[in-house]
């Protein structure tokens, strides 16, 4: 992530620049609100209460959090590499497809502490394929990874389809969806972590997929900045030149890293199925593979960052839901809009406030933006 | 005969669903010629489809529906050359907002102004494109062969067809044959040469930029006041992203668009008509097979293995002027 600009103080660059592009992003979604003619701030107090005002609404939002976590992290381990990973979706659909083929062969002869790691590895293998194809069309023949990835999530979909008005769907059915997982491939529940602080909950799908999920972020985080491949994924992702003078693959860093990109996309599919719906049903994913794009630019591509964007996008999730009863005039789409203006101002526009930022702080104190000061000036 | 009036259906119906990608394929073709990637195609079609049917049913006029579809699609544009031209953001992240804000905020606004759901109130005839039956049409209709492929293939299609057929010819023109043309693509493969020549880059895309805007609204309407008469939530349902394969298939030319566009039509339209029954010698085809051959055959094109295809150079590159 090179930049033209100088460089800004590092609480500036990483705390001051997201929050003001956020507070943007928020102040039109509000704008959008006034236009529905609804008020934009009773309309943010529901929506905090809604996410964590009591016991239930703090899981379901943790529970949506530990989905958007997975895919932010996908879409930030292929970013590290200057891939930009549209195909999450996809991937997640698919890894779906690994977890439901487990789970229908063994659970009705194993329990589930056997056939989680067993699901892990299905769902990350089948999104790791998925992500594969892509990957190795990039790396050897040169098409544009956004633009295969965006196909491919329509093959995925119709796989996916296929596969769930035939040969996945029990005999005799209508739905097009698996037959229910039986106890054995039903994850445990998380609700009596919040429990243990004094909270009620009725039910809630928070499960152990939310600290499968921090351990994942840990894990990236390893790989990123701590071992010789993340070290090559960013060199290459910097500069594609530099990596290639430095003898690393061009050809193995693109398929590694976006096959590690699929596998956390296909990871995600557990949460939803196993830890709360118990079958595999047409686009179960519904969109979470897209806020990944919105959650990783938002925790600038850091696993920290990551996890603490998954927990807002899983606040406006579980608020949006509660803001949808209370103002009917505000559906759940509402989050639709927050997301692109998320995607907009913390992506698109990521630069937008920085001259101005840096002109402020080069009148109020030069050193900090790494000028010289003038001398004679004192200072 | 039977078989040769459902050969004509077919082709109907072809041209029916292909002029949508048609119109927003030579959208993409104007931006991407001119060196910015657009994945927003989609979502300006929906807000185009959603400005058009609101106009149209609110004022109780086909013409300002589309002129709002076109206004509305054209200021979403201009947002994504002001984050992509003028703060030279990352085109594809400005173009994947794009879509989103575009899907939340049509159902937001619609489910607000009209309450039915997400929908726009179904459209009055004088409210939307009535199709235009070419002199004759009736008279011959039942002489064969010449009579249905002119009666249905040719006359009875709405004013938006015959303009999307007729953007191929004067698209080519304007790229190949004008000024402004080559200008643009000058700006999508060298955008420095253009530069040192005294022409500004930022402008020339804004203007390839509007050019979209004017076609995804275009599209929009269509889907919108033509083709449906209301508008639905999530209606493009991938249009813009099918527009997307057949700009990469057609190789970023006008003519191969709109091959591309009537063969991904076809499959649509071949779909929709087998509906599970048997071809010959093939067999039975899934509906979902023939929904994903269009982007099959594009990852198979982008792979390299029918002819090699080159995107614009520049394409996807912010423009920074040498300092």
């Amino acid at each position: 992530m090179s930049t033209p600009y100088a460089k800004l103080p590092a609480w500036a660059d990483y705390g001051l620049i997201p929050l003001i592009n956020l507070s943007v992003a928020f102040i039109v979604a509000g704008f959008v609100v006034m236009l529905v003619g609804e008020n934009p701030f009773r309309a943010a107090v529901i929506l905090v209460e809604g996410a964590f005002g009591k016991g239930t609404g703090i899981a379901f939002t943790l529970f949506y959090a530990t989905t958007f976590i997975f895919t932010g992290l996908s879409v930030a381990v292929a970013a590290h590499c200057s891939l930009f990973n549209i195909g999450t979706e996809g991937q997640a659909y698919i890894g779906g497809l690994g977890i439901a083929l487990v789970c229908l062969s063994f659970d009705s002869v194993l329990p589930w502490w056997v056939i989680f790691p067993i699901a892990i590895v299905a769902a990350a293998a089948f999104g790791a394929l998925w992500g594969l194809i892509p990957a190795y069309l990039q790396a050897k023949r040169g098409s544009h990874i956004v633009i295969t990835t965006i196909m491919f999530n329509f093959i995925a979909a119709s796989v996916m389809v296929y596969l769930l008005v035939g040969a996945l769907k029990p005999a005799g059915s209508q739905a097009p969806q698996t037959r229910n997982f039986l106890a054995g491939a039903a994850l445990p529940k998380l609700n009596w972590v919040i429990e243990l602080f004094g909270a009620k909950i009725r039910s809630a799908p928070l499960n152990i997929c939310f600290l499968l999920a921090l351990v994942m972020a840990f894990l990236v985080w390893l790989l990123i900045w701590r071992t010789r491949l993340g070290y090559e994924m960013r060199t290459y992702g910097h500069s594609p030149k530099a990596a290639r003078y430095a003898g690393i693959s061009e050809t193995r860093i693109i398929i590694t890293a976006m096959m590690i990109s699929g596998a956390l996309a296909g990871m995600m599919a557990l949460n939803p199925v196993m830890g709360d719906q118990h079958n595999v049903a047409i686009d179960f994913v519904s969109g979470a593979g897209y806020v990944g794009i919105a959650v990783a630019l938002m925790g600038r591509l850091h696993p920290v960052g990551i996890v603490l964007a998954a927990i807002l996008f899983g606040m406006l999730y579980q608020g949006g839901a509660e803001l949808a009863f209370e103002m009917p005039a505000i559906s759940r789409d509402m989050i639709v809009i927050i997301q692109g203006l998320v995607i907009l101002f913390a992506g698109a526009l990521e630069h937008m406030f920085r001259p101005y930022i840096q002109a402020l702080f080069a009148s109020v104190s030069p050193k900090s933006v790494g000028m010289q000061a003038v001398k004679g000036t004192g200072a | 005969m039977d078989m040769f009036n459902a050969i004509v259906q077919v082709l109907d119906s072809t041209i029916r669903l292909s002029v949508p990608l048609l119109l927003a394929c030579l959208a993409g073709l104007y931006s991407e010629r001119a060196g910015i990637f657009d994945i927003g195609l989609e979502g300006k079609m929906l807000v185009g489809a959603f400005a058009g049917a609101s106009a149209a049913a609110v004022f109780h006029s086909a013409l300002i529906g589309l002129g709002t579809a076109i206004l509305i699609s054209v200021a979403f544009a201009l947002v994504h050359g002001f984050a992509s031209i003028t703060h030279r953001g990352n085109q594809i992240v400005s173009g994947v907002a794009i879509n989103f804000i575009a899907a939340g905020s049509t159902i937001i606004l619609g489910q607000a102004w009209f309450q039915q759901g997400g929908r726009t109130p179904a459209l009055q005839p004088g409210e939307r494109f009535e199709a235009i039956n070419w002199p004759g049409a009736e008279a011959i209709r039942d002489v064969p062969i010449i009579g249905p492929i002119y009666a249905e293939l040719i006359s009875g299609h709405s004013i938006l067809v015959y303009f999307a057929f007729a953007m191929v010819p004067f698209t080519w023109w304007v790229l190949f044959r004008t000024r402004f043309g080559l200008r643009m693509r000058a700006v999508g493969e060298n955008p420095a040469a253009v530069d040192t020549a005294g022409i500004s880059v930022a402008w020339l895309r804004y203007r390839a930029l509007i050019c979209t805007g004017v076609l995804t609204g275009v599209a929009g309407a269509y889907l919108s006041m033509v083709q449906n008469g209301g508008f639905v939530k999530d209606m493009t349902a991938g249009k813009g992203y099918i527009a997307l394969a057949a700009l990469i298939f057609a190789k970023w030319k006008p003519v191969n668009a709109m091959f591309a566009c009537l063969l991904f039509g076809f499959l649509d339209a071949a779909s929709i008509r087998l509906q599970g029954s048997p071809l010959p010698i093939i067999g039975k085809v899934p509906a979902q097979f023939m929904q994903a051959l269009p982007y099959v055959l594009t990852v198979v094109l982008l792979a390299g293995f029918i002819g090699k295809a080159i995107p614009p150079r520049a394409g996807g590159v912010p423009y920074v002027k040498e300092r």
